[in-house]
């Protein structure tokens, strides 16, 4: 905490923390917008649980947290009349952080909800930018925490988590690799190709658990791999990958890209006379502004699906359906849905219900038990930590869709169930492009 | 045949970061000042781009017309409102833009969204020449080296055949002895600064083209427009563009190498040309 003080008085950059009459004067506007405090958490006539949570508001996975402030309009409202746990009503405040997309930023928000608002559970959400440096802390601290929107593998090995030790204090759901990997490779096993498989990987840490991950296994699959190799994202040029391609008749394209690298690629492809028969990529395809970006050029470009309004699911606290929530959202800001909004949903649902089994909420073992307890049925799907696929993590469904156009409107229409025959395809895969 | 088709996208490739490199190179020349908000520059007027083809109904060639004195206008009052308070000494003008950097990034955020963006121009994107059975080259790679060329040569013959061009070269050598002359340096440096973003908006709808942008992009290609520059050596306009083209080339041969190589290959390049020849290869110590 002295390091971030002496930090804040040199740089003029005040933040919340232990805000002292000179960093509020430099910058008190910066700590009343990134701190949302009750007013009533002074009158303290109910008893009060507070809940905290760093998401990346700002920086670049600020698309992630995009519809933070409707879900937690939604929550809070929810939350409005208090909570009975025990028979006991308590007031329930959620104070929010900006993480900025930066790890060390995160950890000195985490530390601060910890030791400052002395939340009594703490929460984070999209990328291992902000669920890791989170999740470390609370642990550190001895603090329950309950994280999701990031692969579990990056969460739990990028944390050093094994096969056998995993974590005290720090919960996750979301999907993970093996559930994307069975609907990619379900969805090429039902096109008629020749079978061989390009991949395209960053050299981040996180991809490397994508490509270790899908190499062996769409070999497995009776799939030939062409791997040109990682490359450090960004690049301006992929005319070394795409000779390779060429080369090598390759007619299915993965990996996972960022949607610019995606663009290079593609437009490259294309001047270049490459033209594959389908592009299933993880990551590049998560947003409709990245394919309404593409064109019609993008069209018909297939990627991982976490959630869409198609899913069979309800949410516990609200009990709309998936469309329901969808239509709520689009409604109240007029943009069009994202995959990370019922997450953010699912993730208050948890916490919720955890808090409601709690026997002492003031006793951080005791909503520690009554997370490993959870069994609920969340608008993502259901989370339990069942000790499988490790102790910390509940995996989510996941399956493969494909970005299709119907008049003016773009959405993705479910292709693959992959591992989850209970979210039903919506349409058959169209040609590319 | 594969190799003459590697160094050919390494010599367009080369383009884009000489018309990346352009404008920090003049500004440079003319008043030593770094710009890191460069990148995001180029970033806001993408998106000006974006919405001025929007509101108009036009292409992005034709909005260039729109956009590149509006950025010019920008760069003058950029440059006398904030910049030039900045100048004497070298910190203070790189932390002011390092902080405009950031708050170009955040504006855009608040203002704009996240959503990516590309500014669309039909089919030139995707359009080849073939010019061998195996070197088949994109259109607009090749009219972005063209452009390129055409702006360096362009600045060149403003910076030795004009008036203003005498005057830049005079407050570049010495601002003091200039003012004594009767220049008005503030003036001259903006008028540089207006140059130097009327360069930027020709960049940012090239580059906006090409990719996905969106408010976080800037930075991404800040670092190989600033190799260019070194490599070409400090100053030189010709020496910039030779810069992009042999970072370039380096890039797409290490590439072919090792795809994990292209950054890598690029960077030892400039290191070899920093120890061989730290001055650059075609270095103006007066510009």
């Amino acid at each position: 905490m002295l390091k971030s003080d002496q930090r804040d008085n040199v740089a003029g950059n005040a933040t919340a923390a232990n805000p002292s009459r000179r960093t509020i004067l430099m910058g008190g506007a910066a700590v009343g917008a990134a701190t949302i405090f009750s007013p009533a958490v002074l009158r303290a006539a109910t008893p009060v649980i507070k809940i905290g949570h760093v998401a990346p508001v700002t920086g670049p996975m600020a698309g992630f947290a995009e519809a933070q402030p409707w879900v937690l309009d939604g929550i809070r409202k929810y939350l409005a009349k208090g909570l009975e746990i025990g028979g006991k009503t308590y007031q329930v405040d959620i104070i929010t952080k900006d993480s900025q997309t930066d790890e060390s930023r995160t950890a000195e928000v985490a530390s601060e909800l910890i030791l400052k608002d002395k939340v009594d559970i703490i929460t984070a959400s999209s990328g291992s930018i902000d669920t890791n440096p989170t999740a470390n802390v609370a642990e550190l601290n001895e603090v329950p925490c309950i994280t999701t929107d990031d692969p579990w593998e990056s969460y739990y090995y990028g944390r050093g988590g094994t096969a056998t030790k995993g974590f005290d204090w720090t919960y996750h759901f979301f999907w993970g690799l093996d559930q994307v990997l069975a609907a990619f490779i379900g969805l090429w096993q039902s096109q008629d190709t020749n079978k061989v498989v390009g991949t395209l990987f960053n050299t981040a840490q996180d991809d490397n658990s994508w490509h270790d991950a899908f190499i062996p296994a769409i070999a497995k699959a009776g799939f030939k791999v062409v791997d040109p190799g990682q490359f450090p994202a960004f690049g301006n040029d992929f005319t070394a990958q795409i000779s390779a391609f060429k080369k090598a008749d390759v007619q299915i394209i993965t990996g996972n890209l960022f949607t610019p690298d995606f663009a290079t690629f593609w437009a490259q492809s294309a001047q270049q006379g490459y033209k594959p028969k389908i592009v299933t990529l993880g990551k590049a395809f998560l947003f409709p502004s990245a394919i309404e970006s593409l064109g019609d050029r993008g069209l018909g470009v297939t990627s991982e699906v976490w959630w869409s309004p198609d899913y069979p699911y309800t949410s516990s606290l609200t009990g709309s359906t998936c469309r329901q929530l969808v239509t709520d959202y689009e409604a109240a800001t007029g943009r069009h849905w994202t995959q990370p909004i019922p997450f953010k949903h699912a993730l208050f649902e948890v916490v919720i219900d955890v808090l409601k089994r709690t026997k002492d909420v003031k006793d951080p073992k005791s909503i520690l038990s009554a997370i490993a307890s959870t069994d609920l049925k969340t608008i993502v799907g259901p989370v339990k930590w069942s000790g499988q696929p490790v102790k910390n993590v509940s995996t989510t469904p996941v399956v493969a869709g494909q970005w299709q156009k119907h008049g003016e409107r773009i959405d993705i229409a479910i292709v693959n169930s992959g591992l989850y025959p209970e979210i039903h395809t919506t349409s058959k895969l169209l040609p590319l492009g | 045949m594969e190799w003459v088709n590697i160094i050919f996208q390494g010599v367009l490739l080369g383009g884009l970061y000489a018309l990346f490199a352009a404008g920090l190179s003049l500004i440079f020349g003319v008043m030593r000042l770094v710009n890191i908000a460069h990148g995001d520059l180029i970033v806001a007027f993408a998106y000006m781009a974006y919405f001025v083809m929007a509101a108009l109904h036009i292409g992005p060639f034709t909005s260039l017309a729109v956009i590149v004195p509006a950025a010019a206008l920008i760069g003058y009052g950029l440059q006398r409102g904030l910049l030039n308070w900045t100048l004497g000494e070298e910190l203070p003008p790189l932390l002011v833009t390092i902080g405009l950097s950031v708050i170009i990034q955040n504006l855009l955020l608040v203002f704009f969204t996240f959503d990516t963006h590309r500014l669309h121009a039909g089919d030139i994107e995707i359009a080849s020449v073939q010019f061998l059975p195996d070197l088949s080259v994109g259109v607009l790679p090749l009219i972005q080296f063209a452009v390129a060329v055409a702006i360096i040569a362009g600045l060149q013959i403003v910076f030795y055949r004009t008036a203003l061009g005498r005057a830049f070269r005079a407050t570049s050598d010495d601002p003091v002895v200039a003012q004594l002359m009767g220049l008005e340096t503030r003036h001259i440096f903006a008028m540089a600064m207006a140059l130097s973003l009327a360069v930027v908006a020709v960049a940012g709808v090239f580059i906006a083209i090409r990719t996905d942008f969106n408010p976080f992009y800037g930075p991404q290609l800040l670092i190989f427009g600033f190799e260019a520059i070194i490599i070409g050596g400090l100053g030189s306009l010709w020496g910039t563009l030779a810069g992009g083209i042999l970072l370039g080339i380096a890039q797409a041969l290490g590439g072919q190498f090792n795809v994990g190589w292209p950054f890598l290959a690029g960077h030892v390049v400039f290191l070899a040309v920093l120890i061989v020849r730290p001055q650059g290869l075609f270095p103006k110590v007066a510009l």
